[in-house]
């Protein structure tokens, strides 16, 4: 395989068709607590998107120093190390996105969708493909939660990017929409398990989506592809 | 010549399914009249928007998934759905939590799951707790009984009511709640809960007009019509009695132990069996013959359980009544149950 076709190969599986939230179901824990709203939503997936890069790249870095038998705990020791910094960042720089996120920042060294890479395409692979894969697979981690935040919040509260000055700086409060108002609430779409019925939908969406591909794929090939059969009868 | 040779059952009882749906919405009238006897004409106006919505949203999504539209609507379990939805909800919530209700019940926990035969939990049910948990202000605005008014309802003023949230006469749901002295007065069920956190005992509370003579105004009719409506189901043999009898058995047993107990903290069997949704439930929900277990001993166990979870929420938890939770719950653990509870089969010995 060239290397072309590699990245775009790796830019698929992440983002589509091995997408870590949609199809591997990794990182439920996060991606239901906290994708309340939006701005949380982009907040978490930027943590992670950043740690899975830089864990992916040094783990590929060090992929032939490291024995088999305790690559696990080092592993976890490097992801803990980079979820550490980036949960230092945000304490200084997002401070209120750091309060609204609360413990589900630190956990995201438990996200096995992390490890999962680190285990499964970092160890085996050089440091350049081995970030790319990471950042893939971040980016499509986050479009899931951005996707999640924006259907319950739009549905919870009315709004989108509310509370974004928390993430983005001063400015960004004007980014906040009013997409519709009610005199109350649907409680449901904030609480737990109004995420699991949006994340079902959204699994069911893309499964739906898929089904369609496939059943145009096969249409195309049927008609493209006539061959000549033969019936041999005395055979 | 040729012998066809039929394979058992034998004996056919054509369109089971309409007829049994057909009596148990007969079985719905005698509490359907008290409701609209003591508590006005909303409850006729919820149920006309639930079973509408109900259907509308029945036929929309067979449309969608290719089914036989006629078949499937004509056997009133939509129509069931929806009726069981309108008597379960506030007589004076407004029209639109009605109509999220019925098309959640409808399409998500009946058509996604399959259908009718393949879902999971009982829609009316399933629908309620989405509301309630969605909407708490709008799903406790119970109306009082009539002869507590301060003013009277007359049937356009509960219609104005429940679609634009005033009366003809522009009163809010919340001052038509109002008593005299300007407290909303609350479900029995409800009373009685916060009396006993402010330190009353149950005696005290019950001196409250709410309760009526009895246990509860109006509501321990409601519970009287559904008994009834029961008791005419389990005689046309549309219904185990085998679920109600051990739900109310459950909770006579659990209310009874704890009454003993403390009496003064504790509710009277009769008043835990006829208020809230205690008949409802025990004839007409717990029966679902989809979402209930199907052995025997598996329906005890489950109408046992269901008794006592309905008595720690009532009892301990933060909301009156329990009916819906409990009956999602105990659908949760159906499986489980009918896993442990396998009827012998002929000819076989236990534990081969």
């Amino acid at each position: 395989m060239t290397e072309r076709n590699e990245y775009k190969e790796l830019t698929w599986q992440g983002l589509w068709k091995n997408n870590p939230g949609l199809v591997q179901l990794l990182g439920l824990c996060p991606l239901l607590a906290v994708t309340t709203t939006l701005t949380n939503a982009l907040g978490l997936g930027v943590a992670t998107l950043l740690v899975l890069v830089c864990s992916n790249a040094t783990v590929s870095l060090i992929r032939h120093l490291v024995p088999k038998e305790v690559r696990i705990p080092i592993f976890v020791l490097i992801i803990a190390a980079f979820v550490t910094c980036v949960q230092l960042i945000m304490n200084a720089y997002t401070f209120g996105l750091y309060q609204s996120l609360g413990i589900f920042l630190p956990l995201i060294v438990t996200n096995c969708a992390i490890i999962g890479r680190a285990e499964a395409y970092a160890s085996k692979n050089p440091i350049k493909q081995a970030s790319f894969d990471g950042f893939m697979m971040g980016l499509g981690f986050m479009l899931v939660l951005a996707a999640l935040g924006a259907i319950r919040e739009i549905l919870g509260q009315g709004t989108l990017f509310d509370g974004a000055d928390l993430l983005l700086g001063d400015w960004a409060s004007v980014l906040r929409i009013e997409v519709f108002h009610f005199d109350s609430k649907f409680l449901l779409a904030i609480l737990p398990p109004g995420a699991f019925i949006a994340m079902g939908f959204l699994i069911a969406a893309k499964n739906a989506i898929d089904a369609k591909l496939e059943k145009k794929q096969a249409k195309q090939t049927e008609t493209k592809t006539i061959e000549r059969v033969r019936v041999n009868f005395d055979a | 010549m040729s012998f066809w040779i039929a394979s058992s059952p034998h004996n056919h009882i054509q369109g089971a399914t309409p007829k049994i749906m057909r009596l148990v919405i007969l079985a719905t009238l005698p509490a359907i009249i008290a409701q609209c006897y003591f508590f006005g004409w909303g409850n006729l106006i919820q149920i006309a928007i639930a079973v509408s919505v109900a259907l509308l949203s029945e036929m929309v999504f067979l449309a969608i998934r290719d089914k036989n539209i006629k078949a499937q609507i004509t056997d009133g379990s939509a129509i069931l759905t929806g009726l069981l939805l309108g008597l379960s909800v506030p007589s004076m919530a407004p029209w639109w939590i009605t109509v999220i209700g019925s098309i959640f019940a409808i399409c998500v926990v009946k058509q996604l799951y399959g259908g009718l035969g393949f879902n999971l939990f009982n829609p009316a049910m399933a629908a309620y707790v989405l509301l309630l948990v969605s909407f708490p202000l709008q799903m406790t605005s119970w109306q009082p009984a009539n002869e507590l008014l301060t003013q009277s309802l007359s049937f356009l003023d509960h219609l104005w009511l429940v679609f634009t949230g005033f009366t003809g006469d522009g009163y809010s749901a919340e001052q038509i709640r109002m008593n005299i002295d300007g407290i909303t007065m609350a479900t029995p069920l409800d009373t009685l809960k916060t009396d006993l956190t402010l330190g009353l005992t149950v005696f005290e509370s019950f001196e409250k007009p709410v309760f009526g003579d009895f246990i509860g105004l109006g509501w321990e009719w409601v519970n009287v019509g559904f008994l009834l409506g029961g008791l005419f189901l389990i005689y046309k043999k549309a219904i185990d009695w085998v679920i109600p009898a051990s739900f109310l058995f459950g909770l006579f047993f659990f209310s009874f132990m704890s009454y003993s107990i403390s009496p003064d903290s504790s509710a009277s069997t009769l008043f835990h069996w006829l208020s809230g949704g205690t008949m409802l439930a025990a004839f007409f929900i717990l029966t679902d013959p989809v979402s209930a277990a199907t052995s025997r001993k598996g329906r005890i166990f489950f109408a046992l359980m269901a008794a006592l979870i309905v008595f720690l929420i009532r009892k301990f938890g933060g909301y009156p009544d329990a009916i819906a939770f409990s009956v999602l719950l105990c659908n949760m653990s159906v499986p489980l149950i009918d896993q442990y509870t396998r009827p012998r089969t002929y000819g076989h010995q236990r534990g081969e």
